[in-house]
């Protein structure tokens, strides 16, 4: 039964390292960079939701929404002026400005909203579900392992059956040659930001209702587990993400309660370094062959 | 290309000296005209960031008691003045922030006010032979030499303080402790403990560790603890994590009484809304703002007023007494402000193994390892205020 109620909060956990990976993931396949700000942007988007709920009194539908477009607006805006200037520079140094946005982000929430943490309100109020005697799952958990699975679906349909969809596969497959085809490449490149921040926002809320503490580096952790679990289900991949996410947050609070609570983020590191040795692209990547 | 650098290392060598040289003149000029005018002590500590509240009450204490020495005419007929420095509970900041105070001429400092960043200052006073107590840094290296002492109880002293309490207090209970590996405090009173727990014969069933990377949650070790059928949580840490940890355990339905030292302190404001979830939580430490002695109601009375009906906590309290006991030794030494750093240093450590300083927390006497001797206080949490036992 603790088992049971381990792996629980294992896929909870998951789902949000999960939902954050679907925005590094899919701005991987699209744009072909690492977007390192994301976690980043997940922080702010959080922040927004704080002050709208606690400083204007919103309710909490209108807070999310108002995060939501708060960061979708941030995210295409951090596209228009930080990395399309680098569109055809090295990955290098994209990654770079990567990290450099990530900075960016962090310090300029530390200027406005200081550094202490704020206790995030309980704005979802959900109540715990009984699946039996012991045995109980927080609606929270619940709630983010549905809207992840929800997210996912809603996703692969658009981008499989969508004129969008279809012209953000084309750009992900040849960049070139979906251009000739009279696809506009920066147009939808700023359209794949825009899904990947309201993911992210989506996600800050959820990560804030399961762990209500938010300082300007509440992002930066998350993040980068989320970019190890989209590397772990295949970078470019949208059911990838999902189960590398999944995968990860079993295995960490598993690795927590039967091995070490200290060891676990090395376990997590080492199982990611075996599955790569075996397979390089990870668990769904598919094997891209270098056009020469 | 070889020119252009020489050129540009040739400016760059310029700019170094002129900045060196103005860094000269600052020391030298504050340190005569400082002479006859006043001492300068500094002091140091997270105002923003993750221990906020330990730093804003610091300084609010000392700030209280500088006003009120130099209302009394000062230490040996001089004013005092208080420059104070924010180092987010970071160790390398800590440093930039003592050398920042460094050159505004300080000749004591009163700090810092958490122990990883006390430990990193505490050898650059080391360096420079300067006067340092800190009101609130515990682990064992905070006053590492003999120029550094501290008010608060050492973290061994509140690990053994704490596994004594419970010895006398909950004999028969079983315990469990959440602590976090990565940090010094939290883990030297835990080792304390652990050790102490043992001769005194108190059961410990589950010991459950988190880093600072994996701080957020905690469903694991409050599950482990929920299975090991612990009566009472011991948590050696911060509030933060605290406010996170009984968040959770809320909604892991475990029902314990939690048990934790002075850096529970903060809890309350923590929680904000939720800050029922603290009521009955247990906190060993120095200082309670409802105690009735004179002393302390004296001190409450005239903290609450200057900060706007603020309520100190025992870090205020701390550094309140830190500036007394200042007074109190300068007095004893004898110091001018005219004095060398190293000088005043020099005359301030045997006058620290010299004087007894009866302070809101409580009566204190020092060894020359700079470690105070004074009794803890077991406080709880009731209707959202720290009340006395």
């Amino acid at each position: 039964m603790t088992f049971l109620s381990y792996l629980i909060s294992g896929i909870s956990l998951g789902s949000v390292y999960a939902l954050i990976a679907l925005g590094y993931t899919m701005v991987y396949g699209i744009a072909k960079m690492l977007n390192f700000a994301h976690g980043d942007v997940i922080m702010i988007g959080g922040f927004v939701v704080f002050t709208a709920v606690s400083s204007m009194n919103t309710s909490a539908p209108i807070a999310i929404v108002c995060g939501i477009i708060a960061c979708v607006v941030l995210g295409v805006a951090i596209e228009k002026i930080a990395y399309k200037p680098l569109r055809n520079a090295t990955p290098l140094a994209v990654l770079i400005t990567a990290i450099g946005v990530s900075y960016f982000l962090q310090n300029l929430a530390l200027i406005i909203f200081g550094s202490a943490a704020k206790n995030f309100p309980d704005i979802l109020k959900l109540e715990d579900l009984q699946l039996a005697e012991g045995l109980t799952v927080t609606g929270e958990a619940v709630v983010t392992i549905l809207i992840t699975i929800v997210i996912m679906i809603v996703l692969t349909l658009f981008i499989n059956y969508t004129k969008i969809g279809t012209a953000m596969q084309a750009v992900s497959e040849d960049r070139g040659a979906a251009q000739l085809m009279g696809v506009n490449v920066n147009t939808t490149i700023s359209i794949t930001f825009a899904i990947g921040s309201a993911l992210a926002a989506v996600a800050s809320v959820l990560l804030c209702a399961s762990y209500p503490l938010l300082s300007p580096y509440t992002g930066a952790m998350p993040g980068i587990k989320a970019f190890t679990a989209a590397v772990f289900g295949g970078i470019g991949s949208i059911p990838g993400a999902m189960i590398g996410g999944i995968l990860l947050g079993v295995i960490e609070n598993l690795s927590k309660a039967y091995i070490s609570t200290e060891l676990s983020d090395a376990i997590v590191f080492g199982v990611l370094i075996i599955v790569l040795i075996v397979k390089p692209t990870g668990i769904l990547g598919k094997k891209m062959n270098e056009k020469v | 290309m070889k020119k252009n650098f020489k050129r540009f290392a040739a400016v760059l060598m310029v700019v170094a000296m002129m900045f060196s040289m103005a860094a000269c003149g600052g020391d030298g000029g504050s340190g005569d005209e400082g002479g006859a005018a006043e001492f300068i002590i500094g002091g140091i500590g997270p105002t923003t960031g993750a221990a906020a509240t330990y730093g804003e009450a610091v300084k609010n204490g000392a700030e209280l008691a500088v006003a009120e020495i130099n209302a009394a005419g000062g230490i040996n007929g001089v004013p005092v003045k208080f420059v104070w420095q924010d180092d987010e509970h970071d160790a390398e900041k800590s440093v930039n922030a003592y050398n920042a105070l460094k050159d505004d001429g300080i000749q004591m400092l009163m700090g810092t006010v958490t122990s990883a960043p006390c430990t990193a200052v505490v050898a650059k006073t080391a360096e420079d032979n300067m006067f340092q107590l800190t009101p609130s840094g515990s682990a064992v290296d905070s006053i590492k030499g003999d120029h550094a002492f501290r008010v608060c109880f050492s973290d061994p002293n509140q690990g053994v303080g704490s596994a004594d309490y419970m010895a006398d207090n909950f004999a028969g209970k079983k315990v469990a402790v959440i602590y976090n590996a990565s940090d010094v405090y939290s883990s030297g009173i835990y080792e304390k403990f652990a050790a102490q727990a043992q001769t005194r014969g108190v059961e410990v069933v589950e010991v459950q560790a988190f880093t600072k990377d994996s701080a957020t949650d905690f469903t694991v070790q409050l599950g482990k603890v929920k299975e090991s059928g612990a009566e009472i949580v011991f948590l050696p840490i911060y509030y933060q994590e605290a406010a996170l940890i009984l968040t959770q355990a809320e909604k892991a339905g475990l029902d314990v009484q939690f048990f934790g030292c002075d850096g529970l302190d903060g809890v309350i404001a923590q929680l904000g809304d939720d800050a029922a979830l603290a009521e009955g939580v247990m906190l060993l430490t120095p200082f309670a703002a409802d105690a009735k002695d004179e002393k302390t109601q004296t001190f409450t009375a005239a903290y609450t007023a200057a900060y706007n009906g603020l309520v100190p906590n025992q870090f205020a309290a701390d550094a309140y007494d830190a500036m007394y006991i200042i007074k109190a030794a300068a007095e004893k030494a004898g110091i001018t402000p005219d004095m060398s750093v190293s000088d005043i240093c020099e005359a301030m450590k045997p006058a620290m193994t010299q004087i007894t300083v009866d302070g809101v927390t409580g009566e204190m006497t020092w060894s020359a390892d700079g470690e105070p001797t004074k009794s803890p206080k077991a406080m709880i949490i009731k209707n959202g205020s720290y009340a006395a036992l």
